[in-house]
């Protein structure tokens, strides 16, 4: 199982996931740089990802679609703020308007990866997720994470099994 | 804000009345439904095949769990989320991490593809 931990911080508006994967730095490194890869893992199945433009280096801009099982495409962007390969990427992720364009006000949150060479071999990938505001995070759940949210519940299905 | 959440996770009773209300997958879809807007109680009903009645027992559940409230709103009574904003949050930053769970269970899959696994 890759994953380490999960953590979150509700003060900070923040969450952190930890995971491990039997794979070289550089080779993890390319499922983010390599829109193709991206493609495989951004988006659920219900909801796969189709990256339109990928300019993957600070101060660039990615954008992507995603296409629902009733033919619905919710747009998004990533503003890259950082990129320095191949260990750190920080960037803005947002939603789009149909023309692809950010939706001003939005909600967005800010996204940091980090990936190292673990010391038993492998890679370790930390991704931090903060949130600007509850209002924001709120407007976040309004435009579609729905699906999150229904897994996240039913985890606690999984700790009463326990 | 640490606070408030220290004191509601700490009240045990509202904790077990929580997890009991939402340990059905109808009454957390339920829950999925209110947080984004409230409905009445015909319209949450119309998502379901089983009857109005059972819908309106799934609803009072979660009222009682504090969960949810009752609102009027002219003629209708309209089902809103009452859990407090510092849970909200929390619920919302596990949807975050449930999203994310996947994320890497999909880059695993694709890891393993271009590696010899077994």
């Amino acid at each position: 199982m890759p994953l380490l931990d999960m953590t979150k911080d509700i003060d900070a508006l923040t969450m952190r996931v930890r995971c491990h994967f039997d794979a070289p730095v550089d080779r993890v490194w390319q499922l983010w740089a390599d829109p193709r890869q991206l493609e495989r893992w951004w988006g659920p199945p219900t909801y796969p990802a189709t990256f339109d433009s990928h300019d993957f280096r600070a101060g660039g801009s990615v954008k992507y679609h995603m296409t629902g099982p009733d033919g619905d495409q919710p747009r998004g962007w990533w503003r890259m703020i950082a990129v320095d390969e191949p260990k750190r990427i920080e960037l803005e992720d947002g939603f789009a308007d149909a023309d692809g364009k950010p939706i001003d006000g939005g909600p967005t949150t800010i996204m940091v990866a980090t990936i190292e060479e673990a010391a038993e071999g492998g890679t370790d990938m930390v991704i931090t997720s903060t949130f600007p505001s509850i209002e924001n995070m709120q407007e976040m759940l309004n435009m579609g994470m729905e699906e999150g949210l229904a897994e996240a519940l039913s985890q606690i299905d999984m700790l009463l099994a326990e | 804000m640490y606070n408030q959440m220290v004191v509601y996770l700490a009240d045990a009773a509202v904790t077990d009345r929580i997890f009991h209300a939402l340990a059905d997958s109808t009454r957390r879809d339920i829950i999925a439904r209110v947080l984004v807007g409230g409905h009445s109680v015909t319209e949450l009903a119309a998502n379901y095949t089983m009857s109005f009645a059972a819908v309106q027992k799934h609803v009072a559940v979660l009222h009682d769990a504090g969960l949810v409230a009752k609102e009027r709103r002219g003629r209708e009574q309209l089902v809103t989320v009452r859990i407090e904003s510092v849970t909200e949050a929390a619920v919302i930053l596990d949807a975050w991490q449930e999203i994310w769970r996947g994320r890497i269970s999909r880059m695993d899959d694709l890891l393993a593809g271009h590696t010899s696994d077994t």
